[in-house]
């Protein structure tokens, strides 16, 4: 919390993690808790970045290497890894990251706009970049990663 | 509580009454002619309006007071419920639902339609049989209310009043008067409140206000009862009034104004008007057109009248007494004596034990006790059983790791424990267990509006209603059948001038069975329709580029070829069956319930479509195997037999197909790990163990696997509640060592070994 913004009103608190050597943070609020990594049964027909599910208290919780979604080498995942479980819409989803390092509060002042050298990938995800002391967080948007279709059937 | 619970709960009530209402006039459709049966259906239509009533809900009230009086000129034999009769009232029924959905949704009906069906109960209470429904219009008016029968139910707003037109309608048919001359009875009634009626925020005033405006009226109150003013409890209740009431309304009149006091007070109502008492009821069935005078010695002696009568205070003084104290177990078993001695009376021996039987079972229907219970309840007990039996199947494998020689006494606790746990989750799930009544009943109103809309003439015929099955399952059965039904009449049967030329009944007939088998629950619709059309089938999946045009398909394959996205033969697409959701949606629903989907079809015949559904969509027995590394769950009811296969048994078929010879017959072999895409190269049979399965489609097929682990009852977890339906895998469970095992889809994996890929589907997996 030392690097926090400690910027109280009207902030909105994010979740700051790592990936490699880059940090990108998510809405608090759509975090529902943080765990260790445990192996995943692998499914059948799964895209690559697709690890598997795991028993979350008796749900079945899919595990998305984060690296490999945004694009980046996949993750080797180790008892040190950890999952952010997240709420994406109607479902809940595992996040393989390296490492949680913060919990910010910041304003949307602090929001930069994404610099318009992303290509269209990171343009679909990250809703801005914040400078917190020298480092440069990126802020994702877990809706826009994993868009929730409706039920199909009738 | 507050109004709109006790609304909620007039709904629910409304749903159970419109359900017996609808199976009741089925029965009589079916030529029932049990008086109880025409009294429950009077029943459940009279309850509704009287809920109705106490809700404000007129334009319910006002229907089901025209439908009640209809059928009460049925239940009092002056109208003979024959097929046209009855079709006009199952009509109503619909209507009747209709409203009530519309009083409970908001949202209009049909006004035309509701109209046009008061006119023609109407006309069917002034003893005309029903006709063609623009007949009556030409025919000089006269306003309705005036012709019709004496009924007694009162309480409602006045029906002519309430803004429908008047009828037109002639009386040259029976003469210028109607049928009946009026009388006006007058009503001796001793009312005796208690305290109850009170407390329960009814005020005796109101009621004696209400009987005021019945007619004219005299009124004694009697306060001998009244103590001292020292002695008096001032919430208990010592007046007693008695009252002579002369109104055109009739005894029924006046008990209608104490339908809601009835159990709160001592009811005594006389009818003192000189009348045909003492007649009797078989002069009365002889007689069907002859008038029923409301007199309270009739309904004693005529034993159905009184046992059918849902007003407690039924008889005389004493019996009302008795009554209104009494429980409903009892009303019910005085009813049930009164029916059968009356019975016995009629010297009909098959009507006595009909009777008696329907009253002894009305009897027990009474004495089985019910609760009703959140469903959030239930399904969070359901949960938690669920929770358990994993539980209790990580400790029986870690006392089986610990534990070298199996014959400990922890081992023979732990088997108890899980017959206990077995047994708990079968008694929790029996709570969700519900038969599939409701449904079917739904879709004869289904049949009957469509075949409304296509000008055929359809018979529904419904087996096994009674077949239980998870409430879920239930629920989510009903539009794809729905969906199914519309197609077999639109699509399935052919027009009544077709049929009659073909040498076929003009009238369609379309089977609804359901039956258990094999711990799956099996669901049958045929019709005897023209069967699909292969030919046009075909032509049309080659258009679509479903199939290639020189594809070799068997009949089966090319029945299939209807459940494709986007296939409809209709060549116009009509308002019924052309919505633009195909069968591929009724498979898609079919399986997301764990169910599977077939059809055959005889060109000429009809088709039968079938469907196999779980019981329940919580747990369900599988073997545990292990394939590529992975475990997975194969659901035990799929399995035929396992084998350990020898290398002279295997044969080579084509460039990557094997067979396997079980018994001198040929089976293909499918490696389920090469099916799911969990190891590139096909893995050596010998090595492994086939699962010889037989799925929906017909066939076996041998599924390869690696090694078996064991057989387990599993609990199923949603695969799509956080991720999305995978191809292969029906579902997901939990197994000892806590770690998630896949549910192998058997039927995907034999349709994908025929050829059929399996592809992921649009979702969390489409968006890389």
């Amino acid at each position: 919390m030392t690097y926090a913004v400690k910027n109280l009103t009207q902030g909105r608190e994010l979740i700051a993690f790592r990936i490699g050597d880059q940090e990108f943070c998510v809405n608090i609020m759509s975090v529902r808790e943080i765990r260790g990594w445990t192996p995943a049964t692998a499914m059948p027909h799964a895209p690559p970045y697709v690890l598997g599910v795991i028993n979350l208290r008796g749900a079945v919780l899919p595990i998305v290497d984060l690296s490999l979604r945004l694009g980046m080498k996949p993750a080797e995942p180790t008892v040190r890894h950890v999952i952010i479980v997240a709420q994406v819409g109607p479902k809940v989803v595992g996040l393989l990251v390296d490492a949680v390092s913060d919990i910010l509060t910041v304003t949307d002042d602090n929001i930069q706009p994404t610099p318009d050298i992303a290509n269209e990938a990171e343009k679909a995800y990250a809703r801005g970049i914040l400078a917190i002391e020298g480092r440069m967080i990126c802020l994702i948007e877990l809706d826009a990663l994993f868009p929730h279709t409706e039920s199909e059937a009738a | 509580m507050d109004m709109n619970e006790i609304k909620e709960i007039f709904f629910q009530e409304c749903e159970e009454q419109l359900a017996e209402l609808e199976s009741g006039l089925l029965r009589l459709n079916d030529g029932d002619r049990d008086p109880e049966t025409v009294n429950a259906v009077f029943r459940a239509v009279h309850s509704i309006k009287g809920g109705a009533g106490a809700f404000g809900l007129d334009d319910l009230v006002s229907f089901a007071h025209v439908f009640e009086t209809t059928l009460d000129c049925v239940r009092s034999n002056r109208l003979e419920p024959t097929q046209d009769v009855l079709k006009v009232m199952l009509k109503s029924a619909d209507v009747l639902a209709d409203l009530t959905n519309a009083a409970r949704d908001g949202g209009g009906v049909d006004e035309t339609r509701s109209r046009a069906l008061i006119g023609e109960l109407e006309a069917l209470a002034r003893g005309e049989t029903p006709v063609a429904s623009e007949a009556p219009a030409t025919k000089p008016a006269a306003p309705a209310h005036q012709a019709a029968a004496p009924a007694p139910a009162v309480e409602t707003p006045p029906v002519n009043d309430e803004g429908f037109q008047p009828i037109p309608f002639s009386f040259d048919d029976f003469g210028d008067e109607p049928p009946i001359e009026p009388y006006v009875p007058t009503c001796e009634i001793v009312f005796r409140p208690k305290k109850e009626l009170y407390a329960k925020g009814n005020e005796a005033t109101l009621l004696l206000r209400d009987l005021s405006r019945l007619g004219e009226m005299s009124i004694y109150c009697d306060m001998d009862r009244l103590p001292s003013l020292a002695e008096m409890n001032p919430e208990e209740a010592y007046f007693s009034w008695k009252i002579s009431v002369t109104s055109d309304k009739g005894e029924d009149g006046v008990r209608s104004v104490f339908e809601f006091a009835e159990w709160d007070c001592e009811l005594d109502i006389r009818t003192v008007e000189e009348e045909t008492v003492g007649e009797a009821p078989a002069e009365d069935e002889e007689l069907p057109m002859q008038p029923v005078p409301f007199d309270l010695s009739i309904l004693d002696e005529e034993a159905p009248a009184a046992a059918e009568d849902e007003e407690p205070a039924v008889a005389d003084g004493d019996a009302a007494a008795a009554v209104a104290a009494a429980e409903t177990a009892t009303r019910i078993a005085q009813a049930a004596s009164n029916a059968s001695r009356a019975a016995a009376e009629t010297a009909k021996a098959d009507r006595a034990a009909a009777a008696a039987a329907n009253a002894a079972a009305a009897n027990n229907q009474a004495a089985g006790q019910t609760i009703r219970v959140d469903l959030d309840r239930v399904d969070r007990l359901i949960n938690l059983v669920g929770e358990l039996v994993i539980n209790q199947a990580m400790l029986s494998q870690s006392v089986v790791e610990n534990d070298n020689n199996g014959t400990s006494s922890i081992n023979m606790g732990l088997e108890e424990l899980q017959q206990l746990t077995r047994e708990i989750q079968d008694s929790v799930m029996a709570i969700r267990a519900q038969p599939v009544k409701p449904v079917f009943q739904r879709m004869s109103r289904i049949v009957r509006e469509i075949a409304d809309v296509t000008g055929k003439s359809v018979r529904l015929i419904t087996e096994g209603e009674n077949t239980e099955v998870d409430k879920t399952v239930i629920d989510k059965l009903a539009e794809p059948l729905t969906h199914m039904i519309r197609n077999a009449v639109d699509h399935g049967l052919e027009s009544p001038e077709k049929r009659e030329a073909l040498g076929k009944n003009p009238e369609g007939t379309v089977r609804l069975t359901a039956k258990h088998r094999s711990g799956r629950i099996v669901i049958e619709l045929a019709d005897d329709g023209a069967g699909i059309n292969r030919e046009k089938v075909r032509q049309k999946a080659i258009d679509n580029d479903l199939i290639a045009a020189d594809a070799n398909l068997s009949d089966e394959e090319i029945d299939n070829l209807i459940f494709h996205a986007g296939f409809s033969t209709a060549d116009k697409i009509s308002d019924i069956s052309g919505r633009g959701v195909g069968m591929d949606v009724v498979k898609r629903s079919i399986q997301a319930l764990g169910g599977r989907i077939s059809i055959s079809s005889k060109p000429g015949q009809g088709s039968v479509f079938t469907m196999s559904l779980p019981l329940t969509l919580a747990v369900l027995d599988g073997m545990v195997v292990t394939v590529a590394g992975q475990t997975l769950v194969v659901p035990l009811t799929a399995i035929v037999e396992t084998l350990q296969p020898e290398a002279s048994a295997i044969h080579s078929f084509g460039a990557s197909q094997r067979l396997i010879s079980i018994r001198n017959s040929f089976c293909p072999l499918v490696d389920v790990g090469r099916i799911l895409n969990f190891r590139a190269m096909q893995a050596n049979p010998i090595e492994g163990v086939a699962l010889l399965v037989e799925s929906e489609g017909g066939g076996q097929r041998a599924l390869m696997v690696d090694a078996i682990q064991g057989q387990r009852q599993v609990v199923i977890k949603s695969l799509e509640a956080n991720y999305t339906h995978v191809p292969g895998i029906a579902a997901a469970t939990i197994l000892g060592d806590g770690r998630v095992a896949l549910i192998l889809d058997v039927d995907a994996v034999v349709a994908a070994s025929r050829g059929q890929s399996l592809k992921p589907e649009t979702s969390l997996a489409a968006t890389g």
